[in-house]
């Protein structure tokens, strides 16, 4: 070993070090102190977010309108013939997703429960991830919770999967050695590259992001984290993301639902 | 798939100054960016925006490759008659949509 090489090693062994310190000392946010991301955006990018006819958001609400109404499958059914109204029917429901599934065994995210109507009730092919019908009929839903608090289930069910999503966000992982709370619980607000780091509160997704130039779902969100730390992204719908999801859903608990939000 | 969000006024006083919003739902792909296998994707944007209030034009507007996606356009006019106003989009690969509004003016 060279001089730089021994260099090299020793200061990686102390910057992990440093990081473990700060993991260690990292605990559950108080819930006074947790911020959506809405409240590190420019004042235009919020005025962007609050008026709906400025929203770009709301154009794909409009299209799941569209298909909320829509006969679709074998079944010749729509949405609207069992869930009716979707202004009362879907009330709150985006607040309190991922919920538990009894004949699966585990968590489902909104995506999915929609998808699962679609193969079981409708008998229609499902939408596949990210697709402009998915993404239309969960912002249509997910707006219908607007302004309704985050409240995921108190289902003893989830309490596993709940584990096991908070394991993965204080699991350091990829090339560069991150876990998500090196950045969101010991770090946010502080600047990484010239963006802001928030504290990952998944309350406005489906979301239309500027620098996407479109919707994207949370698991959209969570592969750029998880490219961006150099790790291998799961498939689009993996259970890990799921419980993860589900984790940040209680960890947000009381914070007001944005769908479809705009973030920069 | 939906179009175009557009906000104007149902009614309005004579001699008012209006806002007028539109939002069209546009990729608005610049031509300038390559697929993951190295062939262009080619451009494919509005190209034109034109307003008119009772068949007479009030806002024109030319876009281009710069502009990002689901191209947003406000502009003021102000209220003369009741009647309509229309909105036309045309781009590239014949793309042509439109859109009214209508406005009683008291």
């Amino acid at each position: 070993m060279n001089g730089a090489a021994i260099t090299r090693a020793l200061s990686a062994g102390a910057l992990a070090i440093s990081f473990t310190i700060i993991a260690a000392s990292a605990a559950e946010m108080a819930p006074g102190e947790r911020k959506s991301g809405y409240d590190f955006m420019t004042r235009d990018t919020q005025g962007m977010q609050d008026d709906d006819t400025v929203n770009p958001g709301m154009l794909w609400v409009l299209d799941g309108e569209a298909l909320w109404n829509r006969k679709a499958g074998t079944a010749g059914k729509a949405c609207a013939d069992c869930h009716v109204d979707a202004r009362t029917s879907m009330k709150g429901v985006a607040a309190r997703y991922p919920a538990f599934d009894a004949a699966r065994g585990r968590p489902l995210n909104l995506e999915q429960r929609v998808n699962l109507c679609r193969s079981e009730r409708q008998q229609a092919s499902v939408f596949r991830y990210e697709s402009r019908e998915l993404l239309a009929l969960t912002a249509f839903i997910g707006r219908q919770s607007r302004g309704a608090v985050v409240e995921p289930p108190s289902d003893e069910r989830l309490k596993p999967f709940i584990a096991a999503g908070r394991e993965m966000f204080m699991q350091r992982q990829g090339q560069l050695n991150l876990s998500c709370a090196n950045c969101h619980d010991d770090n946010w607000s502080k600047k990484l590259a010239g963006a802001v780091i928030p504290q990952a509160h998944p309350t406005g997704y489906p979301l239309y992001r500027l620098e996407w130039q479109g919707l994207g779902s949370l698991q959209r969100r969570l592969r750029n984290c998880l490219v961006g730390m150099r790790a291998n992204a799961y498939d689009f719908g993996a259970p890990e993301y799921v419980d993860l999801e589900l984790y940040l859903m209680t960890r947000a608990r009381g914070m007001p639902v944005e769908t479809p939000a705009v973030r920069p | 798939m939906a179009a175009a969000l557009i906000n104007v006024p149902k009614r309005a006083k004579r001699g008012d100054v209006i806002e007028i919003k539109t939002l069209m739902s546009h990729i608005m792909e610049t031509g300038f960016r390559h697929s993951t296998t190295g062939e262009p994707i080619p451009r494919d944007i509005i190209t034109n925006f034109v307003c008119s209030y009772n068949g007479v034009e009030i806002f024109r507007a030319d876009l281009y490759p710069a502009i990002a996606a689901n191209p947003f356009i406000t502009f003021f006019t102000v209220a003369t008659e009741s009647g309509k106003i229309e909105f036309k989009w045309t781009g590239d690969n014949g793309y042509s949509e439109t859109a009214s509004a209508a406005i009683a003016v008291e």
